[in-house]
């Protein structure tokens, strides 16, 4: 059996993480924490394709005693490696209260392109809210 | 309407029950939606009802396939709060 695991060729995924950070801090500091896990995606060799500040939102239902929190959403893609290093980080992190990766397929990537682009009218409207 | 079914057979009612009902087509389907993306609550409410359960497809008319993609959507935006688990009115 000569399988050698270093000579394989390298694979790359994309994947799209969401997390959410508990409201009580001031906003520099929730900037803080999502550079954070920027920099830890980077320094594992994950490249960063998009990454989205929506805010502060209301739960649709309370979390704990919480009832709204940061959103910080990424795309990105990385080795597969990264990932558990990453929600490993997110579960140390207490000002983390919930975390979601995705691994995208195709159709998703090509959604998220049109996403990114403004295609749908709905995720306008909410970039505008953020924005006012 | 009971008056004039009079005289109609039980497979005659059938048939034109069948006729008026509108056959039901999977939305993903035919508009040409590829991935449902769990990001965009408004959009996932078309399939919930108001005490924010999935809606069977029996009712909504999508295809198993997207049904399963629809169904892990939602549950994916339960997790991050965006949409409820339960409540008393999600619409």
């Amino acid at each position: 059996m000569e399988f050698n695991l270093k000579n394989k060729p390298e694979t790359r995924q994309m994947y799209e993480t969401t997390f959410i950070v508990v409201p009580e801090i001031p906003e520099s500091e929730y900037k803080a924490i999502a550079a954070k896990f920027e920099k830890l995606i980077k320094d594992r060799e994950g490249k960063i394709i998009n990454i989205e500040h929506w805010g502060q939102m209301k739960f649709a239902y309370p979390i704990g005693r919480q009832t709204s929190g940061y959103y910080c959403y990424i795309e990105y893609s990385s080795p597969g490696n990264l990932i558990g290093k990453l929600e490993q980080e997110f579960g140390y992190d207490e000002k983390v209260i919930r975390y979601l990766t995705v691994k995208l397929d195709k159709h998703a990537v090509e959604y998220n392109n049109k996403r990114r682009n403004g295609e749908f009218s709905r995720n306008k409207t909410r970039e505008t809210q953020n924005q006012n | 309407m009971a008056g004039s079914d009079k005289g109609i057979g039980p497979t005659a009612q059938n048939k034109i029950r069948s006729r008026m009902m509108r056959k039901k087509y999977c939305r993903f389907k035919r508009s040409g939606i590829k991935y449902i993306d769990y990001k965009n609550p408004d959009f996932l409410r078309k399939f919930v009802n108001e005490q924010g359960r999935i809606l069977p497809r029996r009712l909504t008319g999508t295809s198993l396939k997207y049904q399963r993609q629809l169904s892990s959507a939602i549950k994916r935006a339960r997790h991050l709060a965006l949409m409820p688990f339960v409540t008393d009115s999600a619409k």
